[in-house]
């Protein structure tokens, strides 16, 4: 008998497709209680630093060029204060295959498949790191399909994930295109099981893994070209695998520096809505993930999510998309790399923070993207105005996602915004208790929540209690 | 009506979920409509823009749906023109470099 694929019987069958899709099996992680050991996680289902520099040298990913932007540099002291303007450093991850750091995450993810002897790979995303499992994909001999959320109901697609359907298409991946709807998620489950493809899924352990050879690296090459560990390090931040890997391959290099997570300000915009879905100018590295992944990382399509942010990030920043769009334009026309410019999200809050460090101080951005058609400020600013969103120049913090993009008038105006994390560890807490329907809770699992929120025992005891939770 | 021959690189479309049959957690106006889907690969048979047809994907996999396009083309440009991307441009030339160098 042929199996019911509705789509209600799909998504119940949602476990067993995971679990033969990727061949992992998560139920050994869990502890009792409500926490995961993530540690071991890691250990068993990813690979070794070494391994993995092996893997990614093999396959053109890897060891990009760190290089200092003096001119940017130059221009935030103008407007710091007297022996500030910290040195700001770029790695260039676009010269990866496929043009983006999410080449690490994907060189990982296909080797696996590979490996386990799958025929192909899936992916559910609109952004480069579709393009980074098609051209991994390519290089195996692999089968690749990319599922993408990319038109609104009118048929009109985001520039910039136009353009990825269309890179992805050249590395001969097959591309579904879908018009808005969390729904993808259903697709996706549906032709794993049809096709029996891994789940090259951006948060399994092998993806975020990937991610720690960025890291690692700045670190070695901030010591090997300026002598010393960068003081802070910016990551544009989306579902959380970028700050994740970033901060565990610093760890592994013994690198204590900052991490700062950065996101595109969105906040007002339905990440669902058919109405809204074209008012976005940044498709990426945006509130809309940012938010929801870092106060519930477990809402991914794999069972424990890979990426979590509150455990692995040190301070979380806002930058507008007018502000984005000029350091963009700056990146081009101060320092000669076109790039981004999604992936210029933390360059443009390294930008603003600098100017609070001292001069000898040291900021990594650490990753830039490739640029083009529709993915490039000229094509991203004139679908904005098509699409009703004014563009105009003014003061930045007058931006309205949505319907105004203000364009810094003079570069001081640029800012990154801090974010109280410890109002995302009270909504991560609430989660908790939510979706684990807790009434009282152990001491394991009060450890799982300190050490997944990087809080304190008094901090977690104290909120659970508020929701009602007993505490031992 | 354009006759697409068997063999032809296509797009076709299908309708997955019917507006109303959307997702508890949709949006209201995304509630309001269709769940599309769109493919591209090779038609398997001659037809006409908006049959129902059957291709073979890139990756070899067989789909059914309703014939939309022929040799679709990518259509994302650089937008138009954006001059103040150009005034971005001078403002920061002027500022790092001054004087005659920014002209």
């Amino acid at each position: 008998m042929s199996k019911d694929l509705s789509y209600s019987a799909i998504n119940a069958r949602k476990n067993e497709i995971m679990q033969s899709a990727m061949g992992i099996d998560y139920s050994k992680f869990e502890l009792p209680g409500i926490g995961f050991d993530y540690e071991q996680m890691m250990r068993e289902a990813a690979y070794s630093m070494e391994e993995m520099e092996r893997i990614q040298r093999e396959h053109a990913v890897g060891n990009t060029p760190l290089i200092e932007l003096r001119n940017l540099t130059k221009l935030a002291q103008k407007y710091a204060p007297e022996g500030k303007g910290a040195r700001i450093f770029m790695k260039d991850e676009a010269c990866n295959a496929s043009g983006s750091f999410k080449a690490r995450r994907a060189s990982i993810s296909v080797y696996e498949a590979k490996k386990k002897g799958y025929k192909g790979v899936i992916c559910a995303t609109s952004g480069n790191y579709g393009a980074a499992v098609a051209a991994q994909a390519a290089m195996y001999g692999l089968n690749c399909i990319v599922v993408q959320e990319c038109y609104d109901s009118r048929k009109v697609g985001q520039p910039e994930i136009l353009e990825k359907q269309r890179i992805c298409e050249a590395y001969g991946a097959e591309v579904v295109q879908l018009t808005v709807g969390p729904e993808l998620f259903t697709t996706l489950l549906k032709l794993l099981e049809e096709t029996g493809y891994f789940n090259a899924s951006l948060y399994t352990p092998f993806g975020i893994a990937g991610v720690e050879t960025l890291g690692y690296e700045l670190a070695m090459q901030c010591r090997s070209t300026v002598g010393r560990d960068p003081d802070l390090v910016l990551v544009t931040n989306a579902g959380g695998g970028n700050v994740t890997g970033t901060a565990r391959g610093m760890r592994k290099a013994k690198c204590n520096a900052k991490v700062a997570g950065v996101s595109i300000d969105l906040a007002g915009l339905h990440m669902a809505s058919d109405h809204d879905f074209n008012k976005k100018s940044f498709t990426t590295g945006h509130t809309g993930f940012g938010m929801p992944f870092m106060s519930w990382p477990d809402r991914c399509d794999c069972p424990r999510n890979a990426a979590r942010m509150l455990r692995h990030m040190d301070v979380f920043y806002s930058v507008k998309q007018g502000e984005t769009f000029y350091i963009t334009e700056a990146l081009a026309s101060l320092e000669g790399y076109e790039r981004g410019p999604a992936g210029n999200t933390s360059l443009t809050a390294a930008f603003a923070l600098a100017q609070q460090l001292n001069q000898d101080q040291v900021v990594v951005v650490q990753e830039t993207e490739y640029t083009g058609a529709g993915k490039h400020p000229m094509a991203q600013l004139s679908f904005a105005r098509e699409n009703g969103v004014e563009v105009l120049f003014g003061h930045p913090d007058d931006d309205v996602p949505g319907k105004k993009i203000i364009l810094p008038e003079c570069p001081s105006m640029i800012k990154a915004r801090p974010h109280d994390l410890n109002m995302t560890r009270r909504s991560y807490i609430k989660n908790c208790v939510k979706n684990y329907k807790m009434t009282e809770a152990t001491l394991d699992d009060i450890q799982f929540i300190m050490e997944d929120s990087k809080a304190s025992y008094e901090f977690v005891s104290e909120e659970l209690q508020k929701h009602g939770v007993k505490i031992p | 009506m354009k006759q697409v021959k068997k063999g032809d690189w296509v797009q076709i479309s299908n309708t997955i979920l019917k507006a109303g049959d959307r997702a508890p957690q949709v949006p209201e106006d995304t509630q309001a409509c269709d769940l599309k889907m769109w493919v591209k690969g090779f038609i398997q048979e001659d037809a006409k823009i908006g049959d129902n047809v059957e291709i073979k994907t890139a990756i070899g996999r067989m789909v059914k749906g309703q014939l939309c396009e022929v040799n679709p083309k990518y259509t994302h440009t650089y937008g138009d023109f954006v001059p103040e991307l150009v005034q971005i441009q001078r403002q920061l030339r002027e500022i790092i470099f001054g004087g005659e160098s920014s002209v």
